[in-house]
């Protein structure tokens, strides 16, 4: 088995697997796609679980899952990282946002499998100890919440908004934070939130 | 029972009043109190957990060996199933369990069987691999449809749809159309408003797990653990304390949640047959199709005034759906906020195959609000008055009129006519006022254990819920003030039928019902320790013992203790006093007032409503944390803008399925849509409880769909009288289309 991963997964493979269920154009690597297309070589993973590496909160971390699991599963079912919640699981309402490569995406519309060899951020990654991040100590002082269930969501989103842009103007957070529904609408204390961690940090 | 004298009222307004209190009570909190802990904007307690993830919500327990459940939904609007294969299901890797659920389904969504597998994926895979043989019956989804007599019949018997036709309070039509006919001025208006969800974010769900025992522990994402205990119980013929049931933390309950869903029942059916623990959460599309709704209503309102400007007639006739099952009773606010010598309600429940209503966060009052303050404008259009002074001549509660005048000096209602024409070519500006009606006194029924340990610890423990409302938050701080504590001294147990009992959190209720509670246990509680403090000092007689600032003090028996060396006076390992919630005494008034402004614009060209600033004055007597009674309101006043402008479920009237079950085509408001939020909480010392305190979570949504609308109509000339106010109604309103 040709493997390009470490962990002993081909790209050929996976893409096998997952170009059925999502559609080659999610996935980056236009040669593989081709490859797989021809149907030659070994078959597509699963539909049992298959064993690769995920890298959560700079720790590498062991996964058996079944190569359909959305990185939302398997941070939730496999890895025990239940902060990142599912409210849609069909990429509407931002509950399950994590930070990938610096950029925040709904983990519900991503396979685990295409995060593998990425830098995944989780809010349980988020504080040091007992210190808290500026932005999770600025929703807890401006009330960014009620029911708490989009908080997850919402801390990330605003932490990567901060990250790409320290001092956003009030649109701008709004802009930043529009993929991510609060049902229970604690907006106000989310914006000041937001705009108190900016100036913060 | 002893009398007492306290100082009720609000600024310019107080007055005494002398109250009968039970003896066991501490005495009420009034205007006079000098509170140090009670009235602070203190973060939530249990913020750390949720802003690190650690809080867990019923989707996020996990049991050893637990499966996971999922459930095959009819795809019809009106069905019966005619035989079911589920031997293939039940051979599916992974799968564990397959129950039927229901041969009869009345509405798209309806439950027909549920498997159990040991991943999720493999309960989906499960799923369609159950075949069913339907024979398809005639439904009905519309409204006016329904009404028509030859209509299929929803639930069989009567034609049409109907129930609960009833006229109340009540002149009869002659009546009013004579006092009608007798009037300075006269509107008669239809309101439409749609079926809205609840869409909390987390959906319905539960967690069951049999004991070895025959006992269940169940974890349910539920406004009310203990209707679920009992409703459980009667489901499997168990005693209630064989049934616990926990919610520590929950994603959201807006009234759908407020009792034993059917979830409950399949998982724990599921849970008896595999043996095992299991969870079974509500997807997006089934809490759409299946977890409640907001009825909708049709409402038309007849009115008249005089030559100046009184109510001669209120005279509503509405019907609405529920779906399959719950009542779309709207008439509340206009049966009680305006005084009238003529008026008349009649009403009808219309069923539908759809599925059933359940309470939502002011139950008709929020449908009934928009249609009354919409025709009450409308009216003093007619009478060439300003809505405001229009409104007060009509309303009785003077404690409205002081908020109008806070308000409307916020909301720069003086300026209202230049407003207008202030936004640019293309777009017009409005200003709307609407009033809010609601009880929020609570009542009786929970009880509270306050438990202070030798170490100075103190627990308090009510099996009440926190919604995200801060429950927990508040009644630590009133125990905190009662014990002379901060508030990180104090720890709160809630959501757990192990605790003592609390009702349901509806009805704005949780606030006003438990906080008196909490300071009689805390003050019973408090008393056991004054006396171990007093037994440790030989001859004590001392009657002036307080608790205030961290220490117990008496003057006359000269002692100044911390409140930790107070404590290891305790004999044994703690003192543990539990107190009930008494009935509400006369004190100042029951209800709450309140009302809201809203200011929009419209955009002309494509009819987009933006609501720009939203000013609310509530009052819900003794404020416990004036930031968490704001996130409340502000909740409400989003939920309400949401309601006005954005929300419906569109059913198909030809398959009589959802066609927007999911959180994209089903539109909330989110970022973009909030407008700036301006709230002024309104000192009202209520004086009937001990705490005084009344709840918030529903008087702040009833107001704001009225406000809105009026703002709209203010600025087009023209009234929109349907929700949710999309584009095309405001273009259609404009002659645009
Ligand atoms: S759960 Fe992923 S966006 Fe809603
Ligand atoms: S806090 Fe409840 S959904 Fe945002």
């Amino acid at each position: 088995m040709p493997a390009d991963r470490p962990d002993g997964i081909s790209r050929r493979d996976f893409l096998t697997v997952t170009g059925a269920l999502t559609g080659a154009g999610l996935l980056a690597g236009k040669s593989s796609a081709e490859d797989g297309a021809k149907g030659k070589g070994p078959a597509g993973l699963g539909p049992e679980a298959v064993g690769y590496t995920l890298r959560v909160n700079g720790e590498d971390r062991a996964v058996s899952a079944e190569p359909r699991a959305t990185l939302l599963d398997v941070l939730r079912n496999s890895l025990d990282l239940t902060g990142a919640k599912s409210a849609c699981d069909r990429g509407e309402c931002g509950a399950c946002t994590v930070i990938v490569e610096g950029r925040s995406v709904y983990a519900c519309m991503m396979l685990a499998l295409q995060a593998r060899g990425k830098e995944i951020r989780t809010v349980e990654g988020l504080s040091r100890g007992d210190t808290l991040h500026p932005v999770q100590a600025a929703f807890i002082e401006h009330d960014g919440y009620q029911c708490g269930f989009c908080t997850p969501g919402q801390v990330m989103s605003t932490v990567a908004l901060l990250e790409k842009t320290p001092s956003p103007s009030p649109e701008g957070i709004r802009a930043g934070l529009c993929g991510n529904i609060c049902r229970c609408a604690a907006y106000s204390g989310i914006f000041e939130a937001a705009a108190a961690a900016a100036k913060a940090k | 029972m002893g009398k007492r004298t306290i100082r009720v009222g609000y600024a310019g307004n107080y007055r005494e009043v002398e109250v009968n209190t039970p003896d066991a009570e501490p005495a009420p909190w009034d205007a006079n109190s000098k509170l140090a802990v009670v009235g602070k904007r203190l973060p939530r307690l249990e913020g750390k957990d949720k802003v690190t993830g650690r809080a867990k919500y019923t989707a996020d327990v996990k049991l050893e060996g637990m499966l996971i459940a999922r459930v095959l939904r009819s795809p019809y609007a009106r069905a019966t199933v005619k035989s079911i294969d589920l031997e293939k299901a039940r051979k599916m890797p992974g799968v564990k369990a397959v129950i039927e659920v229901d041969r009869e389904v009345r509405f798209h969504g309806a439950p027909v069987a549920a498997v159990a597998a040991e991943t999720e994926a493999q309960a989906e895979d499960a799923l369609a691999a159950i075949t069913v043989e339907w024979s398809v019956g005639a439904h009905v989804v519309d409204l006016e449809e329904a009404r028509k007599p030859d209509a299929p019949r929803v639930q069989g018997g009567k034609n049409p749809n109907e129930r609960g036709n009833e006229a109340q309070d009540t002149a009869t039509e002659d009546a009013c159309r004579k006092a009608l006919d007798a009037s300075h001025s006269t509107i008669d208006l239809t309101f439409r408003t749609p079926v809205v969800t609840h869409s909390c974010l987390e959906s319905h769900g539960s967690v069951v797990r049999w004991e070895a025992d025959g006992s269940l522990t169940v974890w349910d994402s539920t406004q009310a653990v203990f209707a679920v205990r009992d409703g459980v119980a009667r489901a499997f013929q168990l005693k209630a304390e064989q049934v616990r049931v926990l919610k520590e933390h929950m994603g959201g309950g807006f009234g759908s949640k407020l009792g034993m869903s059917q979830h409950t029942v399949m998982a724990a059916k599921l849970a008896r047959e595999a043996k095992a623990p299991v969870k079974l959460l509500l997807t997006r599309k089934e809490e759409h199709l299946a977890g409640g709704n907001r009825p909708s209503s049709v409402q038309r309102i007849r009115a008249g005034a005089d030559k100046d400007g009184k109510l001669t007639c209120l005279w509503l006739e509405s019907h609405g759906t529920g779906g399959v099952a719950g009542g779309a009773w709207c008439a509340g606010p206009l049966a009680s906020l305006y005084a009238c010598p003529t008026r008349r309600i009649w009403h009808a429940d219309v069923m539908t195959n759809a599925g059933a209503a359940a309470a939502f966060r002011a139950p008709g009052h929020v449908q009934g609000m928009f249609a009354l303050e919409s025709a009450i404008d409308e009216l003093a259009g007619k009478l060439n008055l300003d809505p405001i002074e229009f409104r007060k001549r009509n309303d009785a509660n003077t404690l409205r009129h002081s908020e109008y005048g806070e308000g409307a000096q916020i909301a720069g209602w003086e300026k209202r006519a230049q407003l207008r024409g202030s936004a640019g070519p293309g777009k017009a500006r409005g200003l709307g006022v609407a009033a809010s009606i609601w009880g929020g006194g609570g009542g009786p029924g929970p009880q509270v254990r306050c438990v202070i340990s030798r170490d100075g610890s103190v627990e308090v423990q009510c099996g009440t819920q926190d919604l995200g409302t801060g429950t927990r938050t508040i009644l630590a701080q009133v125990a905190a003030e009662e014990l002379g504590l901060t508030v990180n001294q104090v720890r709160v147990k809630l959501g757990d039928t192990a605790l003592p009992f609390s009702t349901g959190s509806g009805g704005s209720m949780t606030a006003p019902s438990v906080t008196p509670a909490v300071r009689s246990a805390a003050a019973a509680a408090l008393a056991r320790v004054i006396e171990a403090v007093k037994g440790s000092i030989p001859g004590c007689e001392a009657t002036d013992f307080a608790a205030r600032g961290g220490k117990l003090e008496s003057k006359t028996a000269g002692v100044s203790l911390g409140w930790a060396e107070a404590c290891a006076k305790i004999s044994g390992a703690n003192v543990s006093e539990q107190a009930t919630r008494s009935a509400n005494y006369q004190g100042f008034r029951d209800g709450t007032a309140g009302c809201q402004f809203a200011e929009v614009e419209v955009d002309l060209e494509t009819g987009h409503v933006q609501v720009l600033r939203i000013v609310a004055v509530h009052d819900c007597g003794l404020v416990v944390n004036p930031m968490l009674a704001e996130s409340q309101i502000c909740g409400g006043i989003i939920q309400g803008l949401s309601y006005a402008l954005l929300e419906q479920r569109v059913l198909d009237n030809a398959t009589g399925r959802m066609m927007n079950a999911n959180l994209s085509d089903y539109r909330i408001a989110g970022p973009k849509e909030i407008p700036d939020i301006r709230v002024v909480l309104f000192d009202v010392a209520n004086g009937r409880t001990n705490t005084g305190v009344m709840g918030i979570g529903e008087p702040s949504i009833i107001p704001t769909p009225g406000a809105i609308a009026n703002a709209v109509s203010h600025a087009l000339g023209k009234r929109v009288t349907d929700l949710p106010i999309t584009p095309d109604k405001v273009l259609a309103a404009l002659g645009k289309k």
